[in-house]
């Protein structure tokens, strides 16, 4: 029993870690490429174009992944840190570490690609829409949280520290969403609607299959980062001098 | 809570032996306002429209003025420590540091208010709501401020982190304060967003103390 249990545990230290994640990585880029050239194929040839929109409402294939993607990382993000802080595992700490840049890139991306398909549809780059403002504050929580942990300089005080925020982050952002809802649908009466036409499945599958695409490139970044974070911590230890990597 | 209210009055009497700080605050509020009426132009319809969002954005700078200083002259002289080594459960003393500092910075903004809502011309029953959103509103800037003056104690530039931590997160009350003004002086009736407001006002006098308090374990280990 007792040896299951530690075997569960196994790699939640960075020395078991290290290789492991050194190799799943290869694998999500994989994936990561699979998934994007079906996704772009079905997405740029096979999905119909646009009764309404045209050709550019292409990029939604990009831009509502990216949108998905922003948030998934910011709860998966803040729920490494609640384990990071109340198990005082540093492993989990690093994950959320590693996470948050492609959070924060992910929600930039969502931003972008809204203003580029913003200006054909709407005829402009930005509206004060609740969910393009509720993304701009996605944005801003990710800067926060990482402005905080680049400013600490003791790791672990740094990894405490982002947890907090990154738990009252998560609590925030419902509260933050509904506020924005609010204000939008009390302020700007007649707000941008879109027409709902009955999505057809080539395009539904497209978005998924970049969804994925995005999940698998987030993993394998975030693997990488979380990798090159361990070295770092790690670097008074001996298994680190003794990698091969580190002593060529 | 008979050391929560000493922590109280010892706060305040220390604000009374140094009262540049809260003056510089209020000023700020006071200069800040004044200066978009220049910036805008002098019409009264449009000051009136801008008004609630203008003040409101006023007292949210001004309250995070004297955020840093929550904890940091207590965090400098060891008074902090004690604090935490004091049989009292630290979320109290928190807390009561956190009513002086509202007590200080955000009730001189409440009460100042109506006079800087006058230069924008708003009406007196528009007054009573702007007072009322700021009283419900500025402790709740207290609370969610008090947990970023705790995470940033003792950082490098904890000033401009302090800003970049909390001001997305004062978010919503900026939104149902403002909307609270702006409501009443559309005919809509205030009572919605001011129910909002003092909703999050409770759920956060609750559970922002033991953020706070949790983020000064941290900064103190």
């Amino acid at each position: 029993m007792s040896n299951r249990l530690i075997n569960w545990f196994r790699f939640s230290s960075p020395h078991n870690f290290y290789p492991l994640a050194g190799k799943m990585i290869p694998v999500f880029w994989m994936l990561t490429a699979l998934f994007g050239v079906a996704g772009l194929w079905m997405g740029f040839f096979v999905a119909p174009t646009d009764a309404q929109q045209g050709e550019g409402y292409r990029i939604i294939f990009i831009h509502v992944p990216a949108s998905w993607m922003s948030m998934v990382i910011y709860m998966a993000m803040a729920a490494w840190a609640a384990v990071g802080l109340s198990l005082n595992a540093r492993l989990s700490s690093m994950m959320a570490q590693a996470l948050a840049p492609t959070g924060a890139l992910m929600a930039f991306l969502s931003l972008w690609t809204g203003a580029f398909w913003g200006k054909p549809m709407w005829g402009t780059w930005w509206v004060w829409d609740a969910r393009i403002t509720s993304e701009l504050i996605l944005f801003f929580l990710y800067l926060g949280f990482m402005a905080l942990q680049a400013s600490i300089d003791d790791p672990r005080r740094a990894d405490k520290a982002g947890a907090v925020l990154a738990l009252v982050g998560a609590v925030n952002v419902p509260i933050i969403y509904y506020s924005v809802v609010w204000w939008n649908t009390l302020h700007q009466g007649s707000s941008i609607n879109l027409t709902k036409s009955s999505m057809a499945v080539t395009m539904m599958w497209g978005m998924l299959l970049m969804a994925l695409c995005l999940w698998m490139y987030s993993i394998a970044v975030a693997l990488t980062r979380v990798r090159a974070i361990i070295l770092e911590r790690e670097a008074h230890t001996d298994w680190v001098k003794q990698l091969k990597e580190i002593k060529a | 809570m008979n050391a929560m209210g000493a922590i109280i009055r010892r706060d305040l009497l220390m604000v009374m032996r140094r009262k540049s700080e809260v003056l510089t605050a209020l000023f700020f509020f006071v200069i800040v306002s004044s200066l978009f009426p220049l910036g805008i132009g002098p019409e009264p319809a449009l000051l009136r429209k801008i008004a609630p969002g203008v003040l409101w954005v006023g007292a949210l700078l001004a309250s995070m003025l004297g955020l840093q200083r929550m904890f940091a002259a207590d965090h400098a002289d060891g008074t902090l420590e004690q604090m935490v080594i004091s049989p009292t459960p630290l979320v109290l003393l928190v807390f009561g540091k956190i009513v002086a500092h509202w007590l200080v910075s955000g009730l001189p903004l409440v009460l100042i208010a109506p006079v800087l809502g006058m230069q924008f011309d708003l009406d007196v029953s528009a007054l009573g709501v702007l007072m009322l959103a700021l009283l419900l509103g500025t402790p709740l800037l207290s609370l969610i401020g008090a947990i970023g003056a705790a995470l940033t104690l003792g950082v490098r530039g904890g000033g401009v982190l302090l800003s970049l931590l909390v001001l997305p997160l004062y978010i919503p009350a900026l939104i149902f304060g403002a909307g609270a003004v702006q409501a009443h002086i559309s005919g809509l009736g205030a009572d919605g967003h001011l129910s909002l407001l003092a909703a999050i006002l409770a759920l956060a006098a609750f559970f922002a103390p033991w953020a706070a308090t949790a983020a000064l374990r941290i900064a103190l280990e």
